[in-house]
Order: structure tokens, then sequence, then C-alpha cells
């Protein structure tokens, strides 16, 4: 992946606090990839994903935001969604990232799960501060 | 306070048809429900309709999986039907692949798989 994203459109961020904002999170991505014309199935799998971080900023974070918006880099046009939370943050990445792995009472596919959905992942985060995990997927 | 899924009672079945963007909170009630339903009817089968969901993630994935757990040892089956395309592809990627579920294409195949199981005869002529 090279080059920067270019927002395009602006952004829309909205509140991770409780749990019916996990269903407006995976209302915003869908009106999104919409816009962007993903496929139906890519659409699924973004939103998907959204909801799987969406949980996560929620359960594990105590809550936080998302950021998410159009993007595009090289003539492509993508959807990016970024989860922040100010929680206790990820000591072990590696690990968060296996299936099966859990620190709470999930399956543990949360995080890795999302990853395989999408195009783009990012993952930053401070044991104390907090996890902001940045997605994309891009339109075919 | 959440929204409830309807749990509707044809026979010796309960049938299950989501038709909301499901809540985590509203996912559990219908876990619980259901579970009460099968023993107050004597359910021997259990129909959950997917048909009108988008979505299926890990929590809804795992609802239905120990949905399917739990109706068994009451002594009724649980087939899952309906779903689309894009939410099985959505799923093996995810990594749930529901192995200890039971699918049916539609409602019509997945009555006729519980007929069959409950040893009832087949209103199907074929």
């Amino acid at each position: 992946m090279t080059g920067t994203l270019v927002p395009e459109g602006g952004t829309t961020r909205q509140p991770i606090e409780r749990n019916d904002d996990v269903v407006r999170v995976r209302h915003l991505v869908r009106a999104l990839a919409l816009q962007c014309r993903l496929s139906l199935v890519d659409q699924t799998k973004l939103v998907t994903a959204a909801s799987e971080l969406a949980r996560n900023t929620l359960v594990y974070g105590g809550g936080g935001s998302v950021s998410a918006g159009l993007v595009t880099r090289g003539g492509r046009t993508g959807v990016a969604a970024s989860f922040e939370d100010s929680g206790p943050g990820i000591p072990d990445i590696d690990l968060a990232l296996t299936d099966g792995w859990t620190s709470g009472g999930g399956l543990g596919l949360g995080l890795s799960g999302a990853r395989r959905l999408v195009d783009e992942f990012h993952l930053e985060t401070e044991v104390g501060r907090g996890t902001t995990v940045s997605v994309v997927k891009w339109a075919r | 306070m959440s929204e409830r899924v309807p749990v509707l009672r044809i026979g010796d079945v309960l049938l299950v048809s989501i038709q909301m963007d499901l809540e985590d909170q509203t996912v559990m009630d219908l876990q619980e429900d259901l579970a009460e339903r099968i023993v107050a009817t004597g359910a021997r089968g259990v129909v959950i309709d997917i048909t009108a969901v988008e979505i299926v993630d890990s929590f809804v994935g795992r609802m239905l999986a120990t949905t399917a757990s739990i109706s068994r040892m009451l002594d009724a089956e649980t087939v899952v039907v309906g779903m689309r395309p894009a939410v099985a592809i959505t799923l093996v990627e995810l990594g749930l692949s529901l192995g200890g579920v039971r699918t049916a294409l539609d409602l019509e195949k997945g009555l006729a798989i519980l007929r069959r199981r409950s040893g009832l005869p087949d209103a199907d002529p074929a």
C-alpha cells in the first residue's frame, strides 16, 4: 500500500457508548458502502467488520467513537473507518490478533476476523491509553 | 428497553423470523425466550429464518450456534433458513462456519427436515 489516503466528501463521527450505537455504526458504514458502490459481498464484509470493531470499542475499550468516510488513493475509491477508544489498550497485539483468543467472553474472532474482511487494517494501541483500529475497503 | 423478536408456534415447531437490525441485547433475549418457549410448548423443532438479515457477525453467529445446542438439550432440533450468499461468504471468512447448526435454503426445506427428524409423515408428496 503506497500513497496517502485522501478524504473525499467529509468524515462522519459517531459515539459508540451504548448497545444500540453498534447498530447505528452498521447503518453509517452501510450507507457509505452503497455510496462507494461496493459489491454486495464487499458491503456485507465491511459492515460485518464494522460491527465487530464497534463492539470491541464498546466492550473492551469501555466506549469510544467511530469516524468514517469515503477516501481515494491512486484513482480508487474506498470506505475508511476508524474506531477509537481510550480504554486499557492491548498489551499483546499478536495475541489479540490470534483466532480464538479472547480477553472477554467472546469467540475471539472480532479483531482477527475483522482484519480478514477488509483490505487494509491498522491497529495502534498503548496500554493505559487506548486503542485505534483503522480499516479501509476498496471498491473493485 | 430493546425490541423483542416474536416467537411464533406452528404445531410442534417454533418459528422465529428475524426482521430487524439486531442489537446484542435483543439477541440475548431471543435466546432465553426460545429456551422457555420450547419447554412451555414441548416444541420438537425450531426454525430461525434469517432471510431478511443483512449481516451476521460473530455475536449473532454465536447465538445461532448456542441456540442450536440449547434446543438440542431441550429435545428440539434447530434449523436456520434463508441465509444470504453474501452472509455465508462473510461468515466463513470471519472464521465462523457454524458447524453444529443445521441449515436449509428456505422455510419449506427447513420444515421438511424437522418433519423427517420427528418421524412425522412427510406432507410433501415427493
